[in-house]
């Protein structure tokens, strides 16, 4: 079963990741990345961690990738011109990617000691989890929450229209 | 059935899946020429890291792994507010959203 569940959801990763790269419009790209977002989440429960799955299909799928689309709509971003790139990502940049993926293989393979993953495992509960992340990681927890709110304040900050646009001052105006 | 219900996968296909992403990810930066797209190939590759973390905290049954996972989860989350806010500006000063037509810092 959970061979079957691995190979079914790896699959759908990896062939949402490609077609991420294949399509041309960045809508079709979006939503190949949801797909990839929400077969990592059944990845994620199969290693046993309930809270991540939760978190990715929240987070990723739902929060950041509607964000995503937003602006695709919002900006009404049409076709990529089909350009091959750069001289330099051409020569550099992918046997570089192929070198890095082949060592990253060889080492994962020649490995020892790495397990297996079966479904009777049993899974990190989310107490267990938040056990460790507000006694012992707090003030990073904290911290994290000053981050997002600077995060907040820069998108507001970046991305109002400036006040001596002419345009956006008779806009105000007019109402 | 029980047979059927003990199958096993060895983490190291997992820990493959995971860097098979990054690269994608990484060709998806290099080939792509919107900008948007190019920010998703980075989300892209986050996921792939995010993957294999987990997988190490099965491995050795760390919890911490998997809260460094939700820690990327959030400042992901605060680089995709911020970046797609500058795109918005990008977008609003060029007119455009061609990575090759953006070479210049100054909006």
């Amino acid at each position: 079963m959970h061979l079957i569940l691995f190979l079914v959801f790896a699959g759908f990763c990896l062939g949402g990741a490609i077609n991420l790269l294949i399509q041309s419009h960045p809508i079709n790209s979006a939503l190949s990345l949801i797909v990839v977002m929400v077969s990592l989440a059944v990845l994620y429960l199969l290693l046993g961690a309930e809270f991540l799955a939760a978190a990715q299909v929240i987070v990723y799928a739902g929060a950041i990738m509607v964000l995503f689309t937003f602006v695709v709509m919002l900006l009404n971003a049409g076709r990529e011109a089909r350009t091959l790139g750069s001289r330099a990502a051409r020569s550099i940049g992918f046997p570089a990617v192929v070198a890095i993926l082949a060592v990253i293989a060889t080492v994962i393979l020649h490995a020892q000691g790495l397990g297996v993953a079966r479904l009777s495992d049993g899974i990190t509960s989310t107490e267990e989890l938040s056990t460790v992340l507000f006694t012992k990681l707090l003030l990073p927890f904290e911290v994290t929450s000053v981050l997002i709110l600077i995060a907040i304040l820069g998108a507001v900050a970046l991305a109002r229209h400036d006040d001596t646009d002419p345009r956006a001052n008779e806009e105000r105006t007019g109402k | 059935m029980s047979s059927f219900l003990s199958q096993e996968v060895p983490l190291s296909w997992y820990l493959l899946l995971s860097a098979a992403l990054f690269s994608l990810g990484v060709v998806g930066f290099l080939i792509k020429r919107n900008l948007i797209t190019v920010f998703m190939s980075i989300e892209l590759m986050l996921n792939g890291v995010n993957l294999s973390f987990v997988t190490f905290a099965h491995q050795w049954h760390a919890v911490k792994g998997q809260i460094f996972v939700f820690f990327v989860m959030m400042v992901a989350a605060a680089e995709a507010a911020v970046g797609l806010a500058i795109i918005i500006a990008v977008f609003r000063a060029r007119a455009t959203l061609a990575v090759d037509r953006i070479d210049l810092m100054k909006l």
